[in-house]
């Protein structure tokens, strides 16, 4: 970042604090959300390792106290990982940092609707991310620090787990949450309000039109889940009992307020990413993206469908055969608008002349694995089916298919494809490929065998698990190890990049690349845009 | 600056406040959570302080940039949409409350509440009754349909300032924004009476049983949006007392009256389903 900021300098110098903390800028606004949504993945990236060292053997050898098997620092490290990758990592660095930054360059806006809003997005996330980090700390259950409840914090375990650490969490939560409905009300009224004079609503590129309809997803689901957290946060400490059976309450109710935003929520984490996949398809195929409408649709069906879909995380809860074969029936039908986007992405490469460069790596990995990961969903969507899979590895495989290998490929593929633009500097193409290959073995090492745990019966959420299924933990762990190391190299590799670089042109990508972005310098000037672009008569870019 | 902006839209200058609410905030909820747990309830109010105090001086910066021509017609369309967006997201938070009260009325538990004993739940045994055992509701037509018409009546006045606003009458914009504020402030009063001698005529209480858990924060939600309505309100008084406001512009004036109106909708849901239906 230090040569964006001796770039931008020399046009307007304001000062380092000016800058940083009191940003009305959408590009420092979006590299702020990707310097802290790096930070807040290290420390649960590093949580994952804690918890697979304990999981490499059978029998609990590292989490003691007193030399006694301790399992609510097991608990705390898997409440703490959900809960930092859910809200503090994937939708802050894909929603917050690229949507910030590129949404308003792809429709030709000069900053966004609400520049100063947007900082206090930014400032939320990082009150939020610390009530977070305090709640691991705070005084929490079994006389011990942080809470173990899990990340969707269900009753009556939540609203049993004593001490501050858990309130803290629900704080964390309700902080994060107002921070992303404001940073959502910000990007729909920058999409629907500052486009460039022209650039009609189907000329908007797909990564835009992803933001957007995600930003929708936010705004209606997050304000539930705050309902619900308030709800377990005055049963905790004011005596009201609306997951509390013995006050007439009902504790099912509370996981259909969670998953009602938690479905949703996946769905935020993974769009942006879909949007990521189809600019970086399109530039490397040189070709413009296959079937753009049924794209731009097929974003906006999922996300309808997304909040239809809730109650398929809750098969076993005692729902009656009419709900259980109508979630079932919704949630097999997101697989018709996630197949056009797969077939689309497959019929964009189809005859285009592609150069398989370090972001096109990372896009094919991640259709590869993402429909991997979608085709578990099928699996799981059933729900007579599911009564095997249910809390088993199976869906814990399931959800880092699409999760960590769909959505946080997406933020490396971003990095990747966004960083000349955003720094002014290359990242070395053989650095990029190397971590790309090490990482993709890496994690499939990690997730893959967690299917065979899963059918094989291991449950998740468990600090120890029995003898025989020792063997596929110890691969999973070694995994998981390997794709750490990966993550360090990819560290070291964008400060190397940062400071040593090679300086890059507007566009390195060539004519496939052809958004609003790569016509401006990189790094670009601080105002852009000055005079609006204009579309009017012109044909849409991808 | 680069160059000169060729647009319409309002680039904002770097601002000190986010930063400082953020900080706020944090103080405030970890205040909180000390209050909670006993230990001392200075720090909430020492959040709270930061937070009201940054509200104040973003607003009256907002305003400033408004009196500064920064506002054009089409930055107040943005505006337009951030205010109907934060109120659809307003919306969505109501949504979770009446899914609770709803889920509880529609399938009440068969918990004995007299002995405390944990009931069955599930759609299988919504044996119980709504509203539970041992509850004595409020009579709608008693003070609960006097509310709604303050509050309808006082949605009607800001309308009628708003459309003298519109066509310049001044005198009608404060007039009638006097009698939203005074009838709103009556609405949160009566409420609180009702309040009252719910608890102490112990019909329900606030603790111990799920009908009072969803009658008091539902309605207490929307009493605490009340209460920031007629705030809002009285802003927009004392501005338009101080001149503020034009015939084509008055975006915090229009705010103030959606959520007003947002306000008096989440009421007649309350009241038709909360206080009429469910007894």
């Amino acid at each position: 970042m230090a040569d964006a900021t001796a770039h931008i300098e020399q046009h307007d110098q304001p000062g380092f604090f000016t800058r940083w903390f009191c940003s009305t800028n959408h590009k420092d606004i979006g590299i702020l959300y990707l310097w802290t949504a790096g930070i807040a993945g290290l420390i649960s990236v590093i949580m994952t390792m804690y918890m697979r060292l304990e999981l490499m053997e059978p029998g609990v050898q590292y989490m003691l106290l007193d030399g006694e098997p301790n399992g609510h620092v097991w608990n705390v490290m898997i409440t703490g990982h959900g809960i930092l990758m859910m809200f503090f990592v994937v939708i802050p660095a894909l929603f917050g940092g690229f949507g910030n930054y590129f949404m308003p360059l792809h429709i030709g806006a000069p900053d966004m609707a609400f520049p100063r809003l947007n900082n206090l997005s930014y400032w939320l996330y990082v009150c939020g991310t610390s009530l977070a980090l305090l709640s691991v700390f705070a005084p929490g259950g079994n006389g011990q620090t942080g809470s173990g409840v899990g990340w969707v914090l269900y009753a009556p375990l939540s609203t049993s787990e004593q001490g501050m650490s858990m309130d803290l969490a629900i704080f964390a939560v309700h902080v994060s949450g107002a921070s992303s409905i404001l940073g959502a009300i910000n990007i729909i009224a920058t999409f629907l309000n500052m486009r460039a004079p022209g650039m009609t609503l189907f000329k908007v590129p797909l990564f835009a039109w992803s933001i957007f309809v995600t930003a929708f997803l936010i705004l209606l689901s997050l304000p539930v889940l705050a309902g619900a957290i308030t709800m377990l946060l005055t049963d905790r400490n004011f005596g009201t009992t609306f997951f509390q059976p013995e006050g007439g309450g009902d504790p099912v109710l509370y996981q259909h307020l969670l998953w009602f935003f938690g479905h949703p929520e996946v769905y935020m984490l993974i769009l942006p990413s879909f949007g990521i996949v189809s600019h970086v398809i399109a530039t490397f195929s040189r070709k413009p993206i296959f079937g753009y409408l049924g794209m731009v649709f097929a974003i906006v069906s999922i996300g309808v469908l997304g909040f239809v879909v809730w109650a398929h995380h809750m098969y076993t809860v005692g729902m009656s055969l009419n709900a259980q074969a109508y979630f079932m029936l919704a949630t097999m039908v997101i697989a018709v608008p996630t197949g056009i986007k797969i077939f689309s992405w497959i019929a964009t490469m189809w005859g285009g002349s592609i150069e398989f460069r370090t972001p096109m790596l990372w896009a094919i990995g991640y259709i590869f694995l993402f429909t991997v990961g979608g085709v578990t969903g099928v699996m799981l969507a059933q729900a007579g089916a599911d009564r095997v899979y249910h809390d088993t590895y199976f869906v814990v495989a399931h959800f880092h298919y699409v999760m960590s290998l769909g959505a946080v490929f997406g933020i490396f593929m971003g990095i990747y494809y966004w960083f000349p633009k955003m720094t002014g500097r290359e990242i070395p193409e053989w650095a990029g490929k190397l971590h790309f290959w090490w990482m993709f073995i890496a994690s499939n090492i990690t997730f893959f065998p967690q299917h065979f745990l899963g059918l094989a019966g291991m449950p998740r959420r468990y600090i120890d698990y029995s003898a025989e299924f020792a063997g596929w933990n110890y691969v999973s762990s070694i995994g998981a190890f390997i794709s750490f190391a990966s993550f360090i190299f990819f560290i070291g590799l964008i400060f190397w990049s940062l400071a040593y670089g090679r300086r890059t042109v507007a566009n390195p990508y060539g004519e496939g690349a052809d958004t609003l972005e790569w016509t401006l310098p990189s790094p670009p000037p601080a105002h852009t845009f000055e005079t609006l672009p204009d579309f009017r008569g012109k044909p849409a870019s991808h | 600056m680069a160059g000169e902006k060729q647009h319409d839209f309002h680039i904002v200058d770097p601002s000190p406040w986010p930063v400082l609410a953020a900080i706020g905030t944090f103080v405030m909820l970890v205040g909180a959570v000390f209050w909670m747990h006993d230990v001392t309830p200075y720090a909430f109010f020492a959040g709270f302080a930061i937070v009201l105090y940054t509200m104040y001086v973003w607003w009256s910066d907002v305003i400033k940039e408004a009196h500064a021509g920064d506002h054009t017609p089409v930055v107040q369309i943005g505006l337009r949409y951030g205010v109907i967006l934060f109120i659809i997201s307003e919306v969505m938070f109501f949504v979770a409350w009446f899914w609770s009260f709803f889920k509880h009325a529609i399938f009440p538990p068969n918990a004995n509440t007299e002995t405390g004993e944990a009931g069955l739940i599930g759609p299988h045994v919504a044996d119980g009754v709504w509203p539970p055992v041992g509850i004595e509701t409020v009579d709608p037509w008693h003070l609960p349909v006097l509310n709604t018409l303050i509050l309808l009546t006082s949605g009607a006045a800001c309308t009628w300032a708003h459309h003298a606003l519109m066509e310049n009458d001044r005198k009608g914009l404060i007039n009638g924004l006097l009698i939203a504020i005074l009838l709103g402030m009556i609405f949160t009063a009566v409420q609180a009476y009702e309040y009252y001698e719910i608890v102490h005529l112990d019909w329900f209480q606030f603790a111990g049983n799920v009908y009072g858990a969803n009658f008091f924060m539902a309605t207490g939600f929307h009493g605490a949006h009340v209460i920031i309505g007629t705030l809002f309100l009285a802003v927009c008084l004392l501005r338009a007392l101080r001149g503020h406001f034009g015939p084509k512009q008055h975006i915090g004036f229009e705010a103030a009256a959606w959520y007003w109106h947002f306000v008096d909708v989440v009421w007649i849901f309350l009241f038709a389903f909360i206080y009429v239906w469910a007894v």
